[in-house]
Formats: structure tokens, C-alpha cells, sequence
């Protein structure tokens, strides 16, 4: 039901495109699709930083550019704090009287690695002052841009070039970093989890923390299939194959309550999205299970989150 | 004239900040810039400027909140030290290839390790590179006055560079010393508002640190040299308007007794007044010693400074850094490469003095004089040696 709904929905938005085509991302680039729903759902009065990654390196070769909006690409790890600064600067001119009053929206933009790794400082930072801004994380779960290293935001098990599969390891052995739970417990207004195969439900969310007064956190599963050995073609599928095993729920997290965007009364078996991924290609049975009971226990404990309201 | 009151350094620069009517200040607490900051908290929360302010979470944030704020067009400041100024580095080098004129106060501290909160240009030497306009301060009143001629020529349409005003710390930023403050009309007239050539606005979208293949990359950074070095006739024409308003007149290089003298002295930053004593000591004993201070760091005033050491037969320069395996003293290099082929040119012997805040007292000018004056004339044409080190 929900599927169809967002089959047709898509033609609900709008036509224009913010983020032109011609960019330089690989073909199934999913992250690329998050961003072009993003600068949909926000329109032209917006500031883009974006940090150094995949994303920034495909739109801005000079004298070229992707963007049909301000865009600001300044270092990897300190995206967070320079769009506080457009946020802060835009704030003074205008209670100076010195740009005309109107809104616009501050938005921060990074990978993983940009969002979990590097730049978590910056961002904790940014979150922590209150900044009236939007950060979004396009996770694809590895630092694409140069050359698939791992991240901590790389799920187990993923062969990464940095944690690659060998005679005693068997790819990725940490668990994936949980960033929402880490900025929802900054105690900012909103917090969600999106993905790009389920456009209309990302659009909504994007509009919604643009909305809310306040910092606002989006992580953005992008499935990316360079770095996890997917044909370009499944990319949407294997989004859909995240949510609908449990492996990356869609949730808000709004004033601290936490609830679920969909939620699936059985996961699909985790198998069937592993198995068309190349990163988890050496995964044995038995790891495989271990996987799934881990994804199991922390979609029951989010679920429970959700019921209880807290 | 404007008013003559005692207050410490740090304070008179914030007041001079405030004055600019800045629009963004980030900051991160480092000793011995910290002053600085909290007399701006203290500012902005009395509502005496009208500023966002953020103590934020490191110095690398601290920059970047400015230059995300500079890039909307607003008027914005940071300050810091040593370490401080080393985790920002990386930043240093993107506002200028963005062309944001931030201005930033370093107070002058060595670099760790062994830690060390004093004073020395250990920081500076590191940054040297990053494509700023830099000035070198000797006192009080010329750190809250370039202030005010670093926001106006940073923000000249022509130079659209940032600035970073060099003071040294503690024995700049935590003392008192009488400073003429400049009445707020005078400064208005001084200094306009900011008005920025490109800002990011939705009204007119543009893209702002595209990244460059090597097939332009060369072109990019060629404009930007030759537009730092063609800032120099701005950088003059901001220093004489302020001269017209306020009778203090600045200059690249600073001379001091150096008329025809055979000896000269080469110092930069607070060294200055103290060299000035020790060579009023040696006139007073009949030699021929004068003294040539560097006031513009970056870019660096090769001309002047040739003619200023014209006809000198010995330039005995002050360095305040090390730069360990290197050609030795910073500034030294920079004196021999001015000095390159110019025929005739004097022998220059290099004195690293002063590290990590050690004290040097005039006395120890001459000491540094008299020795390489026996090196020089023994046949030591390129003398160098870390002064007053116990060994
Ligand atoms: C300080 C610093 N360290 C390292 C790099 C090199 N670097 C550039 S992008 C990148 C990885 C980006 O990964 P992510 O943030 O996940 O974005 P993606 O390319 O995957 O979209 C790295 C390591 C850098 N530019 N700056
Ligand atoms: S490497 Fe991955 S994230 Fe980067 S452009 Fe290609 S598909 Fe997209
Ligand atoms: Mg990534």
C-alpha cells in the first residue's frame, strides 16, 4: 500500500530541478538522488555548505557547477560550523537592517565520514548552540570519494579498501555508529532517518525541519553501488531492502519522541539484502545470522522506544 | 584628538572590534589571547555591539563560523594562539583562496612541544604561507589602531584579502599602555560598512569553493598571487588615510637612527621598542647602528626594505623562530632572498632570540651587535646562532 502510495506521490512534487543535471556521480548514485530530493523539498531560499566527499566533488568542477542555489564547499570536517556562520551571519544583517528580512534555510551537508568521523566535533558543536539550521548526513556508508575506505557508519561485516576481507578478518569488524541516537541526544527539535527509495516520505521530513525553529538532523541512507558492489540498476531496491529488513528503519525522533515512518509487523530476511551486495559477498551463514539478530534486537528495541513514546 | 586613556592591550583591541561595529564574533579561549575574547563576551552582553557571538567548540569551528558568516556579507572577527592557531591552519589557507577578509588577532605564542604559554613567533612562521595580508605590531596602540585599517583594507574591493594582525603575547596583550582612542564618528568615516562583491543569497545564487582540476588549478592560484601583491598600493593608501585622520602614519618597514648607519638592526614586532633603547645606547657611545623593523609581514615589502638597508654593511637580524633543519631563522631568509644579487649587499648574521617568551633586555642587542660584528669581521659573512642559550 505504502509502496504504491509513493510510486504515484512522486508526481506531487515539484517539477523544478534545484541540482542540475549533468553532475559527475556514478550511474545508480543514490546519494545523488537524496540530494536532488533535498534541494526539491527546500526550494530556492536556501544556503548549501557542503562538505568535501562524493557529493561536493561531482557538482562543482570549476568553472562548472551543479547548483542552481548558493553553495558553499569550505573542508570536510567543518561543514556544521560554517553553515552556523551563514545562519549567524544571516541573523545579524538582518536584525541590522542591512539584508531584507525573509527566511532562509542554513544547510549543512556531509557523508558519513564528513558526519560520524571527522566532523562529529564540528557538529556537536553546532547542535549544541541551537543554530535554527538543517544538517543532513548522505550516508553511504564507506568514504566514497576517496577510494571506499571504511567509515564508522561501515556495518559489519562490509569489506571496505580499509577493512578488507583477509586470511583472519573478515571485513568491517566495529558496528555501525548510531548518529541519530548521538544527535537526538543533543535534545534538538527533530532528528529522522530517510532514504531516497522512498522519495515522498524524505521529501516530508526535509520539509518538516525546514519548518521547526531550531537544529534539525537528518541521516540519509544513499546507497551507493561503486563502493557496495551493487548493479547501478537495484540501487532503489536495496533502499527498500534496508528499511524493509530492519537494516536502516525510518523514524523521527521529534522533541525527544521517537516514532517510526513505517513500520513492518515481519522483516523481510536479511539475506535477500546482503546477498545482491558485493561488500558482504564473504559473509558465512553463520555471520550472516549474527547480523540478523542484531538487526532484529535493535528494530524490537526501537520499536519499543516508539510505543512507549519516549 | 582622540582620548589617551591606560588600559591593557587585549582590552583596547576589543574595543577597537566593537568599534568596527563587527557582525559575527567565534572564538575559542587560548592564553594569551584570551583577554580579547572575554572583554567581547563582556561587550556583546552588555549590548554595546550588536553582534552574534560564539564561544564555540574548538578554533578550527571558531574560523569556520567565520567564514561561513563572511561569505553571507557579514563583518566577522576571531582570535587565538599557538596551538589554537595551528588547529585552524587548515582553514587559513581557505579564506584566502575564497577571498573572505576576516581579520583575525594572533597574540603571539610558541608552538609546543615542550608546551609553553610565551611569547614567540613560532606560530606565525607556520602560517606564513597561507595567503593573508599579515602585520607584524609593536605596541598598544598600533595593534587597536590595525584594527581598524585591516577590516578596511581586507574589505577594499581591490584586496579583498583577510588580515591577520600579529601581536605579541603578554608582552603586548597583558599589559597597559597608554592608547589614543579614536572618537566612533572619525572611525564611521574610516570605515564603512561592509559591502560584499560575491555573498551566498538566494537572490543570486553562486557557487563558492568549486574544486579545481590541475587544469586550472595553476590559473586559480596565480590570481590570487598576483592579487596579494598587487594589494600592496591599497595596503599604503589605507595606512595614509588613517595617518589624514588620526596623524599616526604607518609604514611597511619602520626605520629608526638607520640613516647612513653601518650597522642595522632587523626586528619585528614588540622587539622594536626595546632594539629602539639599545640603539639610542650605542649612538649615545658613538656607533654607527640603527634599526629596521618589519611592520608588513605578508605581502612582504621587497622594496622598501632594500631601500631601507641601502649602503648598511651589516644587517644583524632578529628571528624569533626556529625553523629546525631549515635555512635557519624565518625572517633571515626572507632579508637574504630580498637581498639576492643586489651588489654590494651587506653581510647579514641571524640571531634567534627570545623563544618561548625568554626575556632580551637592550643590553643583549648589543651583545648580539657586538658579536657579529667580530664574526662578521672575522669572515663570517653568514652567521647564525641561537642566542643566550645555556650550554
Ligand atoms: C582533513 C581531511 N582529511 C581527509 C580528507 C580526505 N577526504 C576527502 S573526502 C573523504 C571521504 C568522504 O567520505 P564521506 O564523508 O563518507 O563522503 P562520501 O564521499 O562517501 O560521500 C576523505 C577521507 C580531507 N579532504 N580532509
Ligand atoms: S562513489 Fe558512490 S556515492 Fe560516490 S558518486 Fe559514485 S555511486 Fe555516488
Ligand atoms: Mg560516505
Amino acid at each position: 500500500m505504502t509502496e504504491n502510495l509513493n510510486v504515484f506521490a512522486v508526481r506531487t512534487l515539484t517539477q523544478k530541478e534545484y541540482f542540475a543535471p549533468g553532475h559527475r556521480a556514478c550511474q545508480g548514485c543514490a546519494e545523488v538522488l537524496a540530494v536532488r530530493l533535498v534541494a526539491k523539498a527546500l526550494g530556492r531560499n536556501v544556503i548549501v555548505s557542503n562538505a568535501t566527499g562524493c557529493m561536493e566533488i561531482v557538482s562543482s568542477p570549476l568553472p562548472f557547477t551543479s547548483w542552481r542555489v548558493p553553495w558553499f564547499h569550505v573542508a570536510f570536517e567543518n561543514t556544521a560550523a560554517v553553515a552556523s556562520g551563514v545562519e549567524a551571519g544571516l541573523k545579524a544583517l538582518m536584525r541590522k537592517r542591512r539584508i531584507p528580512r525573509k527566511k532562509i534555510i542554513s544547510l549543512a551537508m556531509a557523508g558519513d565520514g564528513g558526519t560520524a568521523d571527522i566532523g562529529l566535533q564540528a557538529l556537536s558543536g553546532a547542535l549544541e548552540r541551537g543554530h535554527d539550521m538543517i544538517y543532513i548526513c548522505t550516508d553511504n556508508e564507506a568514504y566514497m570519494n576517496t577510494g571506499i575506505q571504511r567509515s564508522s557508519s561501515t556495518p559489519f561485516g562490509a569489506s571496505t579498501t580499509t577493512s578488507p576481507v583477509g586470511k583472519v578478518k573478515m571485513g568491517q569488524i566495529t558496528w555501525k555508529k548510531n548518529m541519530p541516537a548521538i544527535a537526538a541526544a543533543h535534545n534538538i527539535p527533530y532528528v529522522a532517518t530517510a532514504c531516497p527509495s522512498y522519495p515522498i516520505d524524505l521529501v516530508q521530513k526535509v520539509k518538516k525541519a525546514a519548518a521547526i525553529e531550531g537544529p534539525a538532523y537528518i541521516h540519509i541512507l544513499s546507497v551507493c553501488p561503486t563502493g557496495w558492489r551493487s548493479a547501478p540498476e537495484l540501487s532503489i531496491k536495496l533502499g527498500r531492502l534496508a528499511v524493509e529488513t530492519g537494516v536502516f528503519p525510518l523514524y523521527e525522533v521529534e522533541n525527544g519522541k521517537y516514532h517510526l515512518s513505517m513500520d513492518f509487523p515481519k522483516l523481510k530476511p536479511i539475506r535477500e539484502y546482503i546477498k545482491l551486495q558485493g561488500r558482504f559477498r564473504h559473509l558465512t551463514d553463520d555471520l550472516i545470522e549474527e547480523i540478523e539478530k542484531r538487526v532484529q534486537k535493535e528494530y524490537e528495541a526501537l520499536k519499543e522506544r516508539a510505543k512507549q513514546g519516549v | 584628538m582622540g582620548k589617551r586613556v591606560g588600559m591593557e592591550v587585549s582590552i583596547a583591541a576589543a574595543e577597537a572590534v566593537k568599534q568596527c561595529n563587527v557582525d559575527v564574533v567565534s572564538a575559542y579561549p587560548i592564553t594569551p589571547q584570551t583577554h580579547i575574547v572575554e572583554h567581547l563576551s563582556e561587550i556583546v552582553a552588555n549590548g554595546e555591539l550588536d553582534a552574534e557571538f560564539f564561544c564555540v567548540e574548538s578554533e578550527h569551528s571558531a574560523l569556520s563560523v567565520c567564514v561561513g558568516s563572511e561569505a553571507v556579507g557579514a563583518r566577522s572577527f576571531t582570535c587565538t594562539s599557538a596551538q589554537g592557531l595551528a588547529l585552524l591552519s587548515e582553514i587559513t589557507y581557505i579564506v584566502s583562496g575564497l577571498r573572505l577578509p576576516i581579520v583575525m588577532i594572533v597574540a603571539n605564542r610558541t608552538l609546543s612541544a615542550p608546551l609553553s604559554i610565551w611569547n614567540d613567533h613560532s606560530d606565525a612562521m607556520m602560517i606564513r604561507d597561507c595567503g593573508w595580508i599579515q602585520y607584524f605590531v609593536e605596541n598598544g596602540q598600533e595593534v587597536y589602531d590595525h584594527v581598524f585599517i585591516s577590516y578596511r583594507t581586507a574589505e577594499d574591493r581591490e584586496v579583498l584579502f583577510p588580515a591577520i594582525i600579529n601581536m605579541d603575547g603578554f608582552t603586548l596583550s597583558h599589559v597597559i599602555e597608554p592608547i589614543e582612542l579614536i572618537e566612533q564618528e572619525k572611525i564611521d568615516q574610516f570605515l564603512s560598512p561592509y559591502q560584499p562583491l560575491y555573498s551566498l543569497h538566494p537572490d543570486h545564487p553562486v557557487t563558492m569553493g568549486a574544486f579545481a582540476l590541475p587544469s586550472i588549478f595553476a590559473e586559480t592560484k596565480k590570481a590570487q598571487e598576483v592579487a596579494l601583491c598587487s594589494s600592496m598600493p591599497k595596503i599604503l593608501e589605507v595606512w595614509k588615510a588613517f595617518g589624514d585622520l588620526t596623524g599616526r602614519y604607518y609604514r611597511p618597514i619602520e626605520t629608526y637612527q638607520a640613516e647612513g648607519a653601518d650597522t642595522l638592526l632587523i626586528t619585528m614586532g614588540s622587539f622594536g621598542e626595546t632594539a629602539s633603547v639599545a640603539v639610542d645606547q650605542m649612538r649615545a657611545e658613538g656607533r654607527s647602528v640603527g634599526l629596521v623593523k618589519i611592520r608588513l609581514w605578508r605581502p612582504f615589502p621587497f622594496d622598501d626594505f632594500k631601500n631601507a638597508v641601502k649602503g648598511a654593511k651589516h644587517l644583524v637580524v632578529i628571528d624569533r623562530a626556529v625553523s629546525v633543519g631549515g635555512p635557519k631563522g624565518p625572517v633571515a631568509s626572507e632579508v637574504k632572498s630580498a637581498l639576492y644579487g643586489m651588489e654590494g649587499h651587506p653581510a647579514i648574521y641571524d640571531f634567534v632570540a627570545g623563544i618561548s617568551g625568554r626575556d632580551v633586555a637592550p643590553i643583549d642587542f648589543i651583545k648580539m651587535v657586538d658579536k657579529a660584528k667580530i664574526e662578521i669581521e672575522e669572515g663570517n659573512q653568514e652567521g647564525y646562532e641561537l642566542y643566550g642559550v645555556r650550554e
